[in-house]
């Protein structure tokens, strides 16, 4: 395919791509200027230049609790989630016993169920074991839904360790603990790692489940958003959504860091 | 034998490895199948044999990272059979080196003393020993990736003796090297086995690596010892036809085997050859069992057409249809009267002449270096 | 001992999954079983009968027309995004190395983000006194604000441009296991690049647009907040029933069972496509492109 770019074929292309890459990402840019207008309502262009929104946010307890839930949530998420999948792939990529095909489906199946069908069981069980409106409730469900990315990432890393790498170690004279924390973990630790950082997302940004089970006493960001976004048209709101969209890219990028150093090894 | 005196009241020591009636099935396929073995200390085994045979396999069990499905494996006289891998107390070495690429080459080598719990100035002592004895000394601080294939082996080797290990494991550890970096380590291995008096297991499929570093070869075979018994006594005294075909060249005439008072024939269709006494009477025969003569290259001559042919030896003429000019020898194939083709190898100076394509010869080698196997294929 | 273990056909490994598997089934599974149970007994109304909730959905005609509409809506959402998403994974094979990896940033930023930020962005953007609107207003090309907001167009917009990283994932992921030898051998063999493409690059690379337009079409099924806050009342999608029939009415029962209703349709459409489908694909993509 080294064919000239001038051809109008290729222009074609490269001209529909390039407008799908606007219209995947410019749309959801309009919340950076908008958080910084210096009017009360959201007209465009944006009057003035203010970063009150961003304080509004940090000082109104409606937002400011929302944005802290959302932060311990998500780290609470991240490491359960973490350490429940990184032994599960660890069990279904080494271990061999019947129905594994099943299990793997299972552990996966969060992946591909309807959030909103999910959201509604939470909401009628965790109501009855009186954990919605609660860190532990949201964080229940969120480490189910994380768990499968963690999952995912630590089995691909675990595939590509040499078998012979452990079996070594054990000749040397390291049991199965001390193998799997020397050797097993140093050199999945690039794909634990990301699928840490892809927990934590998964968390920061659900909303469906966010909003059955939060209360006004405890709920995360998305939920206070969803809450606010039909009724008003404060522009805290779009504060909130550029610190919402701030995190989760630099997060990403973090993720793609550490799967990039991966693959160089 | 266990510890204790020889008639001579001397100490003696226990042998370094016994495998007693060995086996190992994956599912109903049976990869070792009774397999006999005892190792004396500082001795150098090698298990030779074609893939599947089994060695690797045997290997591992010794090792401990398989479990074997029936009989014992004891090492300086303990039964380990019940012990994991890391109890054993053994050096393995494998194809694709297994260095943890995540550290360096002295953390590699320092891995096996921090899992005994040795002291930290110890370990750096050890390492440097260690380093030194495999001659890379400055080579320490790099990691696997920055060093190259031969450099890898010879650091997986410091790994693997740094601890004292009582049995030094080795599965095909010069395969993925190229043939003058192989020739190389293999001096090296062999300098390194003898000043450490280690006792070496040692895994190829490769003869002529075999025959260099070992002091006996175990011929593996579908599961099973051959034959057991020094270079020597597989080239020159093969117990059956695999273990001839397999250690070098090997001439081979299939037929029966008709008894005589002393010695025999092996008689083919379009003819029959003189078997010697003492070969006739290593295998011990039945008249007419299936059997083969077995003659080395080197030990055929080649004459002229019409050069008389003696009684002491077999004879016949014979076509050359393959000349190859090696140098220090010369190997010819050449094609019977009879039919068939004989490979021979003729050093060059000896007096011999040269020959050519399409020379007709006569071929002849003494009876007594044939050597007779029974042919139970 | 590992005579032992043998006859089990376990090993130690294997234990490792109880904890995960264990946390899902208590604070995942349950809550779907839940689901399932509430469904019929949580039964109120005129009628009667544990099957009651599911009678009242199949005999109710707005609820069977939301759940064609559902379905209408997931359809077009999948074809727009194969429309968009094969050009761009395409796109993705041929330009050289850096930008293949800035055209994947670009794909998996949007991924990962809130969905919820995303929609109210289009709000943001198609609202009557929004941006658009706004702009046009301003101009003059217009006199009145422009419907853009609580219509099928914009459902379809924010849906799209959340679900288009899904169906490029997959197929990126698929096309760039081509060899691009084949292409080449083709060429050789004289056929011309569009031939080339049609002939040997388009049928290898449809398992990835299969893969892409399942998982596509499954999610848009179950999407609740886009429609939600983007749709007018003539495209309700199921999810909008469920949440009202939990939110507002508290009708337990009818929620779950229309739960029920969206769990079957998905796990339907899943088996139906699973004769079609290599699922490594889906998930292989998620490997590879996460």
């Amino acid at each position: 395919m080294t064919d000239s770019w001038r051809q109008p074929r290729r222009i074609l292309m490269l001209g529909l791509g390039i407008l799908t890459a606007i219209f995947l990402v410019v749309p959801t840019l309009v919340v950076i200027p908008m958080s910084v207008t210096a009017s009360t309502t959201l007209t465009f262009p944006p009057e003035g230049f203010s970063t009150q929104w961003y304080q509004k946010m940090l000082t109104d307890p409606s937002w400011s609790n929302g944005l802290a839930h959302s932060f311990q949530v998500a780290i609470l998420t991240a490491l359960i989630a973490t350490v429940l999948g990184t032994l599960a792939a660890l069990g279904l990529v080494r271990g061999r016993f019947p129905g594994k095909g099943i299990v793997n489906a299972i552990m996966l199946s969060p992946l591909i169920v309807p959030l909103i069908v999910v959201a509604v069981g939470m909401f009628l069980l965790y109501v009855r074991w009186k954990i919605t409106g609660s860190l532990v409730g949201l964080v229940a469900a969120h480490v189910g839904l994380a768990m499968p990315f963690v999952i995912v990432t630590t089995s691909a890393s675990l595939r590509t360790i040499d078998r012979n790498l452990e079996m070594a170690a054990q000749t040397l004279g390291a049991g199965p603990f001390r193998t799997f924390l020397r050797v097993t973990l140093p050199l999945a630790s690039p794909g634990v790692l990301a699928g840490a950082l892809f927990a934590f997302m998964t968390s920061w940004d659900e909303v469906i489940v966010a909003i059955f089970l939060g209360t006004v006493r405890f709920r995360t960001l998305p939920a206070v958003i969803w809450e606010q976004v039909n009724e008003s048209i404060d522009p805290t709101v779009a504060a909130v959504s550029t610190t919402v969209l701030a995190v989760t890219t630099g997060v990403l990028l973090l993720a793609l860091l550490v799967r990039r150093r991966q693959s160089a090894q | 034998m266990t510890n204790g005196a020889d008639q001579n009241g001397a100490l003696v020591l226990p042998p370094a490895l016994v495998l007693r009636d060995l086996a190992k099935s994956f599912g109903s396929t049976p990869a070792v199948d009774g397999v006999n073995l005892e190792v004396r200390s500082g001795e150098f085994v090698t298990l030779l044999g074609p893939s599947g045979s089994g060695k690797t396999t045997t290997l591992r069990v010794i090792a401990g990272l398989t479990t074997q499905s029936r009989g014992t494996v004891e090492i300086g006289g303990v039964d380990v059979t019940g012990f994991p891998p890391y109890r054993r107390n053994v050096g393995m070495i494998f194809q694709n080196y297994a260095l943890f690429p995540h550290m360096t080459a002295a953390q590699n080598v320092a891995f096996p003393l921090e899992m005994r719990g040795v002291s930290r100035q110890m370990i750096e002592q050890q390492v440097a020993n260690a380093l030194a004895l495999v001659r890379l000394e400055n080579l320490g601080q790099r990691y696997p990736r920055q060093l190259s294939g031969g450099q890898q082996q010879r650091i997986a080797l410091a790994r693997a003796v740094v601890f004292n290990p009582r049995l030094l494991l080795m599965d095909e550890p010069l395969g993925a090297l190229d043939k003058k970096l192989r020739d190389a380590l293999q001096l090296e291995l062999m300098r390194i086995s003898r000043e450490l008096h280690a006792t070496v297991i040692y895994v190829t499929h490769d003869q002529e690596e075999a025959l260099i570093l070992s002091d006996r070869i175990a011929i593996f075979r579908k599961g099973r010892i051959e034959q057991l018994g020094t270079g020597a006594d597989l080239y020159d005294r093969p117990l059956t036809l695999f273990v001839a075909d397999f250690i070098g060249e090997a001439n081979i005439f299939r037929g029966r085997y008709q008894t005589e008072p002393s010695g025999g024939w092996l008689v083919q269709d379009a003819g029959r050859w003189r078997v010697g006494s003492v070969a006739a009477g290593r295998v011990d025969l039945m008249n007419g069992a299936p059997a083969a003569l077995v003659v080395r290259p080197e030990r055929i001559r080649l004459d002229a057409e019409d050069v008389a042919w003696s009684s002491l030896s077999n004879a016949t003429a014979a076509v050359v249809t393959t000349a190859l000019y090696l140098g220090s020898m010369s190997k010819y194939e050449l094609r019977l009267s009879e039919g068939g083709t004989v490979v021979v190898r003729q050093q060059t100076g000896i007096g011999g002449r040269e020959y050519r394509p399409g020379d007709r010869v006569s071929i002849s080698w003494p009876i007594a270096d044939g050597l007779l196997v029974a042919d139970a294929d | 001992m590992g005579r032992l273990r043998l006859a089990l056909r376990f090993n130690g490994w294997a234990l490792l999954v109880v904890p995960g598997l264990a946390f899902l089934s208590v604070f995942f599974l349950v809550p779907l079983a839940v689901i399932g149970l509430r469904s019929v007994t949580d039964v109120e109304g005129p009628s009667s009968g544990w099957l009651a909730n599911y009678a009242d959905f199949f005999g109710t005609d707005v609820y069977l027309r939301v759940l064609g509409n559902t379905f209408w809506i997931a359809a077009l959402c999948t074809v727009i995004c194969a429309g968009l998403g094969y050009p761009y994974a395409y796109l993705m094979t041929i330009v050289p190395q850096r930008f293949a990896g800035l055209l994947l940033i670009v794909v998996l930023v949007p991924f990962w983000s809130s969905p919820l930020v995303r929609t109210y962005a289009w709000q943001v953007l198609l609202r009557d006194t929004g941006v658009i609107n706004g702009f046009l207003l301003k101009s003059g090309l217009i006199s009145e604000p422009f419907p853009l907001i609580r219509t099928t167009f914009g459902v379809l917009l924010g849906m799209c441009q959340i679900l288009l990283p899904l169906m490029v994932l997959p197929v990126y992921a698929v096309m760039r296991q081509v060899d691009p030898e084949y292409t080449k051998a083709a060429a050789n063999l004289g056929a011309g690049p569009f031939t080339a493409f049609r002939r040997v690059f388009l049928p290898l690379s449809i398992p990835g647009l299969l893969a892409g337009s399942l998982l596509v079409f499954v999610v848009a099924l179950g999407f609740y907040i886009t429609p939600a806050l983007l749709g007018s009342p003539q495209n309700t999608m199921i999810s909008s029933l469920i949440a009202n029939a939990i939110q507002q009415r508290a009708d337990f029962g009818a929620g779950s069972a229309l739960g029920v209703i969206l769990l079957v349709v998905t796990l339907v459409v899943l088996i139906v496509a699973s004769r079609l489908i290599r699922f490594r694909d889906v998930f292989g993509s998620l490997e590879s492109e996460l």
